[in-house]
């Protein structure tokens, strides 16, 4: 085969074999083996070890955009959590957010008919401040979230019950972080975990991973998920398959041929140099 | 294969069909989704920042206030009249607008600023600079053999990409061979990054077939 016609080739021919190779098993999996790595590992104990019935801290900090990487593991997150019948309090620092949250708490709540909003979980929404928001929950949740997303007072403790449980956060004893970015997982232990020594683990977007590994390498965050790989194997690590697991033969067989386009052109180039063919 | 009877659920996916036709040339279909998309956005994102921001955290407390026995005498999480002076600041950042007034706009951007600089300060050098600073410093031996490679991996690595970083000498001799090394640590970090990168944009094209698969056509 003549590699220097790879140079000439239309671009849309690989737009439409990458298409095909993402298409094709999500009709029909192929089944691609997956192994639960220790940071996702990290992730699925830390939650594991902690005591049943806590007042669990879980900030979703993403929007629409990142749904496909992140409600995934949002979703194995909320049942892990209901499992071990923990109170869960929900904040948001993305301002496109909120709806997308709720959305997710409300269908993956639908197989726990018995919990009940305002006594097992909350969601307090949105709040604009970023950093300065997570500075002043450690002088109260309640002073900067004094509306839940469905705009009753944090402070009835009639209708939102769980909020008898929450001060500060000495309240919790572990954040469960989804992030998307800015503001996310990195402020979040800028801001919390380094100075009210919060335990933390993070699930966020695959292209922001690779930032927050020395996080996990000191032992600043307890685990990690990666993207869709990591909510698939913490999916596999729960024993479910979801959206991320299904996603994950087209997500392999996607590499595979990016590294083989990359393999490809660097021959090609390679040999141009050398002056073999031109 | 069962079609969804969804209006909304059809825009979603015709839309989306018409974003993917750029893939073969550009094209008014794929134009019209574009500018639709940017124009809904800003529109939704002026009315979300107008009800999440403004109203939630100026207007209503505001407004509480002015109904409090006390309208100066704060407390946390109730600041009553003093958040008039945020919301003047805030103002003032449209002050840039006005030519000759536009200098107002600098004292809301040295309060944010200086604000931010110093939340920023204090916790980067408690979690990048200290913790990871103490977390860099590791037993080269502890006992176990793949471990132990581990942790020399990661001492030379951090070593001498630190020292690819050093430009007061030139790179030559013990200090070039090591930058050098250095250079390999960081293309290896640079091909991790870019992995990273490309399952994430694979994650969004698998999304959103997901989508067209599931909710538009249900095949589930």
């Amino acid at each position: 085969m003549n590699l220097s016609s790879l140079e000439k080739l239309d671009r849309r021919w690989l737009f439409l074999l990458m298409g095909l190779l993402v298409l094709g098993p999500l009709i029909a999996p192929i089944g691609c083996p997956l192994v639960v790595t220790p940071p996702v590992q990290g992730f699925y104990d830390a939650i594991a070890k902690v005591p049943n019935g806590s007042t669990i801290l879980m900030s979703c900090d993403y929007d629409p955009a990142s749904r496909p990487e992140l409600v995934p593991m949002t979703k194995t997150a909320i049942h892990q959590l209901m499992d071990k019948d923990c109170k869960v309090v929900v904040t948001v620092l993305w301002n496109g957010g909120p709806g997308i949250v709720d959305q997710t708490w409300r269908e993956s709540m639908r197989d726990y008919p018995n919990k009940r909003y305002g006594v097992d979980w909350v969601n307090l929404g949105y709040k604009a401040g970023n950093e300065a928001v997570m500075v002043l929950m450690g002088q109260g949740v309640a002073n900067a979230f004094p509306v839940d997303y469905t705009n009753h007072s944090t402070a009835d403790l009639v209708a939102l019950p769980i909020m008898a449980r929450v001060r500060d956060y000495s309240s919790f004893p572990l954040l469960v972080n989804i992030s998307a970015g800015y503001p996310g997982t990195k402020e979040w232990v800028q801001q919390v975990q380094s100075r009210f020594h919060l335990p933390m683990v993070s699930g966020c977007t695959a292209v922001s991973a690779p930032e927050y590994y020395p996080y996990l390498q000191s032992g600043q965050l307890r685990g990690l998920l990666g993207g869709m790989a990591g909510a698939a194997e913490y999916e596999k690590a729960y024993g479910v398959k979801g959206a991320a697991t299904k996603g994950m033969d087209a997500q392999s067989l996607a590499h595979c041929f990016v590294a083989l386009c990359i393999l490809l052109g660097n021959v090609v180039q390679a040999r141009k140099r050398t002056g073999g063919e031109a | 294969m069962n079609v969804t009877h969804d209006f909304g659920l059809w825009v979603a996916a015709l839309l989306t069909l018409c974003i993917f036709s750029f893939l073969y040339r550009d094209n008014p279909l794929y134009k019209f989704a574009e500018h639709l998309f940017v124009g809904v956005s800003a529109g939704y994102y002026i009315v979300l920042n107008f009800w999440t921001v403004i109203v939630t955290n100026l207007w209503d407390p505001l407004v509480h206030a002015t109904r409090a026995p006390h309208p100066l005498s704060a407390q946390l999480g109730d600041y009553r009249l003093w958040l008039l002076i945020p919301g003047a600041l805030g103002v003032l950042l449209f002050t840039r607008l006005f030519g000759k007034i536009g200098w107002l706009s600098r004292w809301s951007l040295a309060v944010i600023i200086g604000v931010y600089a110093g939340l920023k300060t204090t916790g980067f050098a408690q979690s990048d600079l200290v913790a990871q600073a103490q977390a860099s410093l590791q037993p080269l031996w502890n006992g176990h053999v793949w471990q132990s490679v581990s942790v020399i991996l990661f001492t030379i690595g951090l070593i001498t990409s630190l020292l690819f970083f050093f430009f007061s000498r030139e790179h030559k001799g013990a200090l070039g061979v090591a930058s050098k090394i250095g250079v390999y640590f960081l293309m290896v970090s640079f091909g991790a990054g870019y992995g990273y990168t490309v399952m994430s944009r694979i994650s969004l094209l698998i999304g959103r077939f997901q989508f067209l698969l599931e909710d538009w056509l249900g095949m589930k």
